[in-house]
């Protein structure tokens, strides 16, 4: 069942639900909400529909979701065939994924936050934020290099899951923010993988990987 | 006081949109290095001549008007004229503030970049441009002797998708303005209205020599996208823009001839810094004033 997705062009939150369909090859409908600078998520209009005033908003003949995690799940569980999105048939894989997410939703808090602040003006505690972020990108770090030695590609095993997708949106725009990714060379490795894969999308902010760019000059 | 900073403040620099700020409301900012505060003043009294908004730097009223659906400042004692938009006057086009987007970047680099056409095809893949039609064909630059401004005409250019309303690759044509140190204007072919053109500017207002808030703006034909799509075109691409102007090195944009070898796409940019360093307009530029 296809969907209309509430977007906003620059949103972190916006750009995993696009990443995962695009990836799933899932068609919808776009609804561009002027999130910066007429703050319409924040018209009573807006708030009838999603009450926290954010974005993302996806809407379907029967569902109504306003948090991006349950996005992803919603989109992987329906159109992924290979079920490794979302993997319920491994309860560790599955457990660990939810795990993810759940952090992702702290990188929203913290380098999402900061990013608003340093790009487009939003009043913001830019120390304490930038402090978190850095807090943040050292425990994905460190769980990435663990995961290297363990001979593991990605966040919860040897195959991305929608947690990859929802923790690669800010890992990958912390530059926007102002945070180099210089001193994370693991987050630096699964973020060029996650570039790479089949049918990657790109936003402003996030390039595709020189590789595939070469591929696509050659074919056309 | 230094003559770069001394020049930059006669000039006049974008500060809040038309009804940014609510009745009552003020906010920080900063131009040329000085704190100001924007208060949008209570005008609950109709008949009163307090004008909407008031800006103060360092405690002092300073000059303001209003232009381009914002609210532009003047720090200086002798303000030079602001210069026009004659299309901002055509009542039948779409005018589109898009909002401030701060960029750690020199306000000349910012200006700069939006005068390049060759980097379309690689920071605006499938929408300003595309490989491999990377070519740029011989253009016109001068300096507008009446107007003092730097004119680039005759510019061609393959876009896939050169505007929202584009239906698909077009041969665009454009034509660029720099009518300010920190102000640039280009007018490009209008996808739904051939015969005319669109307008887009960016207006640079300098935090201080390597820090900017830009406020892009546009007048359109388009009767069919609406305000959010329209603003989120132009921020799709300006926002590419923004990571490729913060890591430009040096942060401060050389002007004498001789550091950046220029290329055929870069004679609006040669033209550009050559009209600075001829006004003396060297805030933010990397070189003192002689
Ligand atoms: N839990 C939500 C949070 C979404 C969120 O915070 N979205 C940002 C945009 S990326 C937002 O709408 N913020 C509202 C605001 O900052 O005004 C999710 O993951 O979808
Ligand atoms: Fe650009």
């Amino acid at each position: 069942m296809s969907f209309t997705l509430h977007d906003y062009v620059l949103s972190g939150n916006c750009y995993k639900v696009r990443l995962l369909a695009q990836i799933l090859g899932v068609a919808y409908t776009v609804k561009p909400v002027d999130f910066h600078p007429g703050k319409a998520h924040k018209t009573p209009e807006f708030l009838a529909l999603n009450p926290h005033g954010t974005l993302p908003v996806l809407e379907s003949d029967n569902t109504l979701l306003t948090d991006s995690s349950a996005m992803l799940v919603w989109i992987a569980q329906q159109f992924d065939t290979t079920h490794t999105w979302w993997p319920t048939n491994d309860a560790h894989r599955l457990a660990l994924t939810v795990q993810w997410l759940g952090f992702s939703a702290k990188l929203t808090e913290s380098i999402g936050q900061l990013r608003l602040h340093t790009m487009l003006n939003r009043p913001a505690d830019a120390a304490t934020l930038n402090t978190l972020s850095t807090e943040n990108l050292r425990e994905l770090e460190n769980h990435l290099c663990e995961q290297s030695i363990r001979g593991l590609a990605f966040l919860t095993g040897d195959q991305p899951t929608v947690a990859d997708i929802a923790c690669f949106a800010y890992s990958a725009l912390s530059p926007d923010a102002g945070i180099e990714h210089t001193l994370y060379p693991a987050i630096r490795g699964w973020l060029h993988r996650i570039r790479c894969l089949e049918g990657f999308l790109t936003m402003p902010g996030i390039y595709e990987a020189h590789e595939t760019r070469n591929e696509h000059t050659a074919a056309s | 006081m230094n003559a770069a900073l001394e020049h930059a403040l006669q000039d006049w620099y974008p500060i809040a949109m038309l009804g940014e700020l609510a009745p009552g409301e003020r906010k920080q900012s900063r131009v040329l290095g000085i704190d100001v505060t924007v208060l949008a003043n209570d005008s609950a009294d109709e008949t009163d001549s307090t004008p909407p908004i008031t800006v103060r730097a360092e405690g002092a009223p300073v000059h303001v008007q209003q232009a381009f659906d914002h609210w532009w400042v003047c720090l200086g004692n002798a303000p030079k004229p602001l210069f026009s938009i004659e299309e901002a006057g055509e009542a039948d086009r779409r005018f589109v503030p898009c909002g401030v987007v701060r960029v750690a970047c020199s306000p000349l680099r910012a200006v700069e970049n939006f005068l390049d056409i060759a980097h379309f095809p690689f920071v605006h893949t499938g929408v300003l441009g595309a490989e491999p039609h990377t070519e740029v064909y011989k253009y016109d630059v001068k300096v507008d002797e009446t107007r003092d401004e730097v004119i680039a005409t005759n510019i061609k250019f393959y876009q896939p998708q050169a505007a929202k309303s584009a239906e698909g690759g077009i041969q665009t044509e454009y034509i660029y303005r720099v009518p300010a140190p920190m102000a640039a204007v280009l007018y490009k072919t209008c996808p739904l209205k051939p015969e005319a053109m669109d307008v887009i500017a960016l207006f640079v207002q300098p935090l201080d020599e390597q820090t900017c808030d830009v406020w892009p703006w546009m007048a359109l034909y388009d009767d069919t996208s609406t305000q959010a799509e329209l603003i989120q075109f132009q921020q799709l691409i300006f926002l590419q823009d923004r990571s490729i102007l913060e890591n430009q090195l040096p942060k401060k944009l050389p002007i004498d001839p001789g550091h950046e070898i220029p290329t055929k796409a870069d004679y609006t940019s040669v033209a550009y810094r050559r009209w600075l360093k001829k006004r003396g307009a060297y805030y933010g530029a990397l070189e003192a004033q002689p």
